[in-house]
Formats: C-alpha cells, structure tokens, sequence
C-alpha cells in the first residue's frame, strides 16, 4: 500500500503540515506526496530532510510534482 | 533544480534576499521615499488607493511604483523560471475580506511587516510593539492551522485569470506616465499627487521602479515571507524564512547606521505613534489576517505575480480596505489612533476569529 499526501492546490503552510502529520505517523516507511508549485515542493522537502527523510524522487507531471519520501 | 535555484532555496540564498531588501529600502529612504519608510506593502497600496481617488486623504496620495514593480517583477521571474501557475479559486471573497481587515491592523499601527522591521531598523522603539502583536496574531493563527483551518483547493486555470493582476498593474504605470507630476499641483489628470506629508515623499520613478523590479524577482525566487518567517518558527520550529526577515533587520540597520539614518527613541520618530496598545493590536489584526491568508503583504504580491488569483484578490482587499481606513477614520496618524480605530480592532478580530473558526473541513 502507497502512502499518499495528496495537497495540490492547497497553499502554505497546509503540505507542509499535512505531510508532516502522515510522517509523525508513519515513523519510517515510504510516503508519496503531490504538490503544484514549486515553493510547495522546495518547502515540503525541506521539512522532511529537517525530519531526517530522505527524497528518492521527483517526478513531474504536467503542472504537478509527485514527491517520493524515504525513511529505512 | 537548477544551480540558480539551489542558491535562491538555500539558508544563504534567502538571507542574500533579506540583506538585498535591507539595504534598498533604507537606500530609498536616503533618496527620497518617507523616514523609515523605504519599502512598506501596506503604506504603499494605501497611497495607490489615494492617487486614484479610493480615498481623499492628502498626505497619503501617491501612485508608488515598487509596488508596481513587485507584481511585474514577480511575473518576469516566475515566466522566466516556468514557474507561472495561474490558479483561482479558493474561497476568493474570503481573501477580499482578510485582505481589507489586513491592511485596517496595518493602518491602526502604521505599516506592514516589512515596514515594521525597517522602524525597528530605523531606532524606532514603537515597532517593538508592533512586531510582538505581530507574532502574536501569527500564533493565533498556527492554533486555527493546527484546529484544521484551510481555505480550500485552488484550481488551475486559463493563463488570463493569471495575467489579469500583472495587466491592471501595467495599466496603473501606464496611468502613472500618462499623468506625471505636476510641481505644487495636487491633481495630475485623473491621478491626486500628496503636496506635503509621507505621500509627497518619494524617490524618483525609475529608481523605485527598478529596486521593486529587482525585489520582485529575488523574492519571487526565494518565496521570501515576512508572516511565514515568524509562522514556520512557531509551527514547525523552522528558520529558513525567519533568517531571511533577520537579514533584513541587520542590513537595514547597518545601511541606517552607514547613512546616518539611525535614531533611536519612542517619541518624534518618522509615521508612528507611541500608543503601545493600539501599536500591538493593530498588527495582532494585521498578522492573524496574514497568517490565515497564507502570506505577508509583500508575498501575496509576489504570488499574484505568478499567476495566482487568489492572492491578487487579497490585494484588491488591502486597496479597497485602505480606502475604508482613511474614510472611515480607522487609520491611525502621528497624533495617535483615528477616532474609529479602536473599534476597528475589536470588530477585524471578530471577522477574524468566525473566519478561523468556521473553515475547517470537520466542523468539531
């Protein structure tokens, strides 16, 4: 099962706090996150680093970013 | 990411934008813009409502171009980068009315964020007050956040429903040079030019166009974010965006210190008044509006710029909530609070707080 934080069109701080809330909760795995601007990404991927998760990907689609986060 | 871009998303990159703000707006002050004054979101769009008419306060009527050139800035950034977004759509009248209860805070203690820094920069004592009921109208604000407060999805759409901010800010310079200043006239076309006060204080129009330009595009690249400074440090315990306000403080400061602009006291200092209380209500107003729109004055300008309607909406309200101020008497001057302002205050932060209360998804 893929953990999903789905917060397109959502602005700040709502990814932020959305993917932090499913990180808080996951403790460690894998988690999907899907944004549609860029300071969305920058700052989503800031607050996972700063939890000590790791960004496996980036993939981009269109208008949207699909942010793949890890923690072994 | 591109190497550019690494920079601008770094803690080095965000501190270079806060420095380059500093020295600027202090820089504008030594050429001309109002004392402690250099670059304020909220004085400015005050004086626009003035130059075309949304209110008749003389001293406050001027058509500032930095804040023409934030938007168009912004937008030439956000193109250049393909990071042009138009989207709408979320809960716009909502944002109208934070945008006009923002700018009400705003007058009742006499600048934005950014200005309130630059006071404090500046030596003036009074911003203190305004900077604590800052941070402490954001922390309200994290508490609506943390009870699920949002305003809801946005949509993408038509590049037009984007460019349309950008477009009414171009016809306002093409306004500006259409109607220049007349010397000792009041009354240029259709454009009102303050003869005396802050509003007759200005540098010149190339020179405030260019540095809003240049910020314009640094903060559209760095996200810089005076509520969202204080707002990550409280939320999320964060202080990317917070070096970026600092930076701003120490730069204008030193650039204030360099050009003799430093002077520091409570009493006779340039636009303010010494009523601690209303100092600090004001902005806890101001920064609870802020917060619950999603961004300081200055980057909802930014975001307008690139393509966001939503906060071009936000913008509309300050404007229009400037134009309320001054005719309503909630503003306040240097003699103190305007003779409605007190009550301005309590009623914003009731708006504020049904907002707050209401928008969130699962009503508990």
């Amino acid at each position: 099962m893929t953990n999903l934080v789905d917060a397109r069109g959502l602005s700040c701080p709502q990814p932020v706090l959305l993917t932090m809330e499913k990180i808080k909760s996951l403790g460690q795995g894998e988690l999907m996150v899907l944004v549609d601007t860029d300071t969305s990404k920058e700052n989503v991927i800031r607050a996972a680093v700063s939890l000590g998760w790791q960004l496996k990907s980036v993939d981009t689609e269109g208008m949207e970013y699909k942010l793949t986060l890890e923690k072994g | 990411m591109s190497g550019i871009q690494k920079f601008f998303a770094s803690r080095a990159g965000i501190i270079s934008v806060g420095a380059f703000i500093g020295v600027f707006a202090a820089l504008l002050q030594k050429w001309g813009n109002p004392g402690n004054m250099g670059i304020c979101v909220a004085c400015f769009e005050r004086d626009i409502a003035g130059a075309i008419g949304l209110h008749r306060a003389a001293v406050v009527q001027y058509l500032r171009p930095e804040i023409l050139g934030f938007v168009l800035g912004a937008m030439v950034a956000a193109l250049a980068f393909k990071e042009f977004r138009p989207r709408a759509g979320s809960a716009p009248i909502v944002r109208f009315v934070l945008g006009m209860i923002a700018m009400i805070g705003a007058l009742v203690f006499l600048g934005c964020p950014w200005r309130a820094v630059l006071r404090l920069a500046g030596g003036d004592g009074n911003a203190i007050f305004g900077l604590l009921g800052l941070a402490a109208g954001i922390w309200i604000g994290t508490l609506f956040f943390k009870g699920g407060y949002n305003l809801g999805r946005t949509q993408s759409t038509y590049a037009s429903v984007g460019l349309l901010m950008p477009l009414i800010i171009i016809g306002l310079l093409a306004l500006r040079l259409i109607f220049p200043q007349i010397p000792d006239k009041d009354l240029s076309g259709i454009l009102f030019y303050s003869l005396k006060g802050p509003g007759s204080q200005h540098a010149a129009l190339a020179i405030s166009l260019a540095v809003g330009l240049a910020v314009g595009i640094v903060a559209q690249r760095s996200r810089f974010c005076t509520m969202g400074a204080i707002r990550d440090l409280i939320l999320f315990r964060q202080a990317h965006l917070f070096a970026g306000m600092l930076a701003l403080l120490v730069a204008a400061f030193l650039t204030n210190l360099v050009v003799g602009q430093f002077k520091p006291g409570f009493v006779g200092q340039p636009v303010a008044h010494t009523q601690e209380l209303w100092n600090f209500m004001g902005m806890v107003v101001a920064g609870l509006a802020f917060a619950l729109a999603g961004g300081c004055p200055g980057r909802q300008l930014f975001m307008a710029g690139e393509g966001d309607g939503d906060a071009a909406v936000f913008v509309l309200g300050m404007i229009v909530g400037a134009a309320v101020s001054h005719n309503f008497g909630l503003a306040s001057s240097p003699t103190g609070v305007g003779p409605h302002g007190i009550a301005a205050v309590f009623i914003s932060l009731a708006v504020l707080l049904f907002i707050g209360f209401t928008m969130r998804p699962k009503s508990a």
